[in-house]
């Protein structure tokens, strides 16, 4: 589904990721850890297509086809979403109008009518129940004055509507309590189909408790320096990761 | 600009005699009066501080005509979208500055609402409108003056206490392009009485590119527990300019709200001021400028509290892209008396454009020691993280430029109480920023 082939990337000259290969296939969860600074956000961002940054050299191909000219929104209608780190706080425009006007930019570019209102408002019903959200606040502005961990449900419940093929978790962990934590991986469970693929971008173990990866990389200084099954995950937790550089 | 001006004095006396106009009232010395006040002061420059960030030499080089020739006519399907046709209304209707009885939609039955020259002729309105003419404008501001010197035709509304006015009025303006250069001076007098409510749309709409600048003056008085909203709305023509001078009194207990919605025209001059005769008064300035090209607008108000417990709200907002420049300067005086004053102003802009320029100025004079007053302003760009934001989850560029701009002027749109106008602007808004959406946030 996805391969991201020597990638280089980078931002005003500094290069971040130096040489990424990774494979990915219909069904299976990618978990990437790595310390701090060893360019796992910038590798979400490159792959859901921040013009912050600038791809140097290598490619990623979505069903065998480049995406590296695709603009973030033509990305998103061949099926990536990427949940933020830090969900953005949008003033004046509410969750459920946002939604909508997603939901309707990604039919109309692939021909379809806008969803029937009928037809949102029961997928809207279902996917905040499956969320456990608590309705009100998608007539809110979009994330303004939500706490953290409702911004990171409100994130699982934007993949949840826009049903991706690729979802990439950005430390959709940080932040979060315990509660929270089980109730977003609960929901990223039940959304998992044999079609679709996770990565799942963290810095601790503790969600992969929840998430269970099938593969397991460690990033460090904008390379894949190890890359295993789950247990390299425990492995992670025990030692650190100082004895892998 | 001198030969403007040569030949507007050289006018005013063709314009007395032709009028067969009210010789006998005030209103005819006031004229005179004003005349002469513009004669001395002549129009004003960058170097009057009022000015100084707009400069009229653009428009004022022109040969306007001053007296319109001949009746234009023109057909309701050509105009009707400049109209609130969706809703009941009373309309007063102006055509290349004269009144037009087959668009309009006047009364007396419960209240005056009808045109100032008809008025000036029945002795029993014409001692109301001796009563308030005139009597709260600047009589600093020659613009004002030469208005008040040419003014002859606009709205009468006279609502008497104790009366809510069911259906909004619509005062339109359309110039025809029946000159190629023309010069119109309407003047509004509006007077609402004790308890009573009013809501007012006002429109100036050029129908083609002809070369028109608006001068126009309006005088709201406020009675007791009086409410009053009024809308403006200007979206004209890139050849279409405005100056445009609101004058508002308010009694104690009243609220006045004063909306202005600025999406077109060359030059806009938006002077608002508003002055506080009485205790727990509110009043309520909002605006949102939408702009581009090498437009001009500037957004002038001055509130004036003078009484103890009264408060007012500022709100105005501003997209500025391309070339476009904008003004904004707020000046709020809290006289020694205006103990317990509650004085906000926000200010907040937008600069799209890389040559798009704004300059805001707050200017507070605070007399009194027991208040709440506030300004802010704030000048920025999208936000280039929230723009990805937007992309990432599907939605275009464009559309997620105009959603983030949609939503920064949205608390100004919510404000608007005639459900057809918020839809009405709410279009406005979405083709001014070229996308289609709905915008039902």
């Amino acid at each position: 589904m996805l391969k991201i082939k020597d990638l280089h990337a980078g931002i005003d000259d500094k290069e971040i990721l130096r040489g990424i290969d990774l494979e990915i296939k219909p069904g299976e969860v990618h978990a990437i850890m790595g310390p701090n600074g060893s360019g796992k956000s910038t590798l979400s961002s490159v792959i859901a297509g921040n013009e912050t940054y600038e791809v140097l050299e290598g490619d990623i191909l979505l069903d065998n086809q480049s995406i590296l000219e695709l603009a973030p929104d033509q990305r998103a209608h061949k099926g990536i979403f990427m949940s933020f780190q830090y969900p953005i706080e949008i003033p004046g425009v509410t969750t459920t109008n946002f939604i909508k006007t997603a939901i309707n930019a990604k039919r109309k570019a692939q021909g379809l009518e806008d969803l029937p209102a009928k037809d949102m408002l029961q997928m809207i019903r279902e996917k905040s129940e499956l969320l456990e959200m608590d309705r009100k606040f998608l007539s809110r502005s979009l994330n303004e004055g939500f706490s953290g961990g409702e911004k990171k449900r409100n994130e699982i419940f934007q993949m949840a509507m826009l049903e991706p093929k690729l979802a990439i978790l950005d430390e959709t962990d940080s932040g979060l309590d315990i509660d929270a934590l089980k109730i977003v991986a609960n929901g990223v469970n039940k959304l998992k189909t044999k079609d679709n693929a996770v990565i799942v971008i963290t810095h601790y173990q503790r969600l992969l408790d929840y998430i269970v990866p099938d593969f397991v990389h460690v990033l460090h200084d904008g390379k894949i320096v190890k890359s295993g099954g789950k247990e390299l995950a425990h492995e992670l937790e025990d030692k650190g990761y100082d004895w892998l550089k | 600009m001198k030969q403007l001006q040569e030949k507007l004095l050289a006018s005013f006396l063709a314009f007395e005699n032709k009028g067969n106009i009210d010789l006998d009232s005030k209103v005819h010395e006031i004229r005179t009066q004003a005349i002469e006040a513009f004669e001395k002061k002549g129009f004003p420059t960058k170097k009057d501080e009022e000015w100084k960030y707009t400069s009229l030499n653009s428009i004022l080089n022109t040969d306007y005509s001053i007296f319109p020739k001949n009746d234009a006519s023109i057909d309701l399907k050509d105009v009707k979208q400049y109209f609130l046709h969706e809703i009941e209304s009373y309309k007063i209707v102006f055509i290349d500055g004269i009144y037009s009885s087959f668009l309009s939609d006047t009364t007396h039955e419960g209240a005056d609402i009808c045109l100032l020259s008809a008025a000036l002729k029945k002795p029993k309105y014409k001692m109301i409108i001796d009563h308030y003419f005139d009597t709260i404008t600047s009589k600093d501001d020659s613009l004002t003056s030469l208005n008040t010197a040419f003014s002859k035709e606009g709205a009468f509304i006279n609502i008497p206490k104790n009366t809510v006015v069911e259906k909004p009025i619509q005062i339109i303006f359309f110039s025809t392009g029946s000159e190629k250069e023309m010069m119109l001076n309407p003047r509004n007098l509006i007077i609402v009485g004790e308890n009573s409510h009013v809501q007012v749309y006002e429109r100036h709409q050029s129908l083609n590119g002809s070369v028109i600048l608006t001068n126009c003056v309006l005088e709201i008085f406020a009675h007791k527990r009086a409410i009053v909203d009024y809308y403006k709305v200007q979206n004209d023509r890139e050849n279409a300019s405005i100056i445009d001078n609101t004058y508002v009194q308010q009694k104690q207990n009243s609220i006045v709200s004063v909306n202005t919605f600025t999406f077109g025209g060359k030059l806009t001059r938006n002077n608002i001021e508003v002055y506080h005769e009485g205790e727990n008064i509110t009043s309520n300035l909002n605006g949102i400028t939408i702009i581009g090209n090498k437009q001009h607008v500037d957004n002038h108000t001055l509130i004036n509290h003078k009484f103890e417990n009264c408060e007012s709200h500022e709100l105005y907002k501003g997209i500025y892209d391309d070339s476009a420049t904008g003004v904004f300067n707020g000046k709020v005086i809290v006289d020694q008396k205006a103990q317990k004053t509650n004085a906000f102003q926000q200010n907040d802009n937008v600069l799209i454009g890389d040559k798009a320029s704004i300059n805001a100025k707050p200017q507070l004079e605070i007399f009194a020691d027991d208040v709440k007053c506030s300004h802010g302003c704030t000048i920025g760009q999208l936000d280039e993280s929230a723009l990805f934001y937007l992309q990432s989850r599907g939605i275009p560029k464009k559309e997620a430029k105009a959603l983030m701009l949609f939503a920064f002027g949205n608390d100004v749109v919510e404000k608007i109480k005639i459900p057809a106008l918020k839809t009405r602007i709410t279009k406005l808004i979405a083709e001014k920023l070229d996308v289609e959406l709905g915008f039902e946030m």
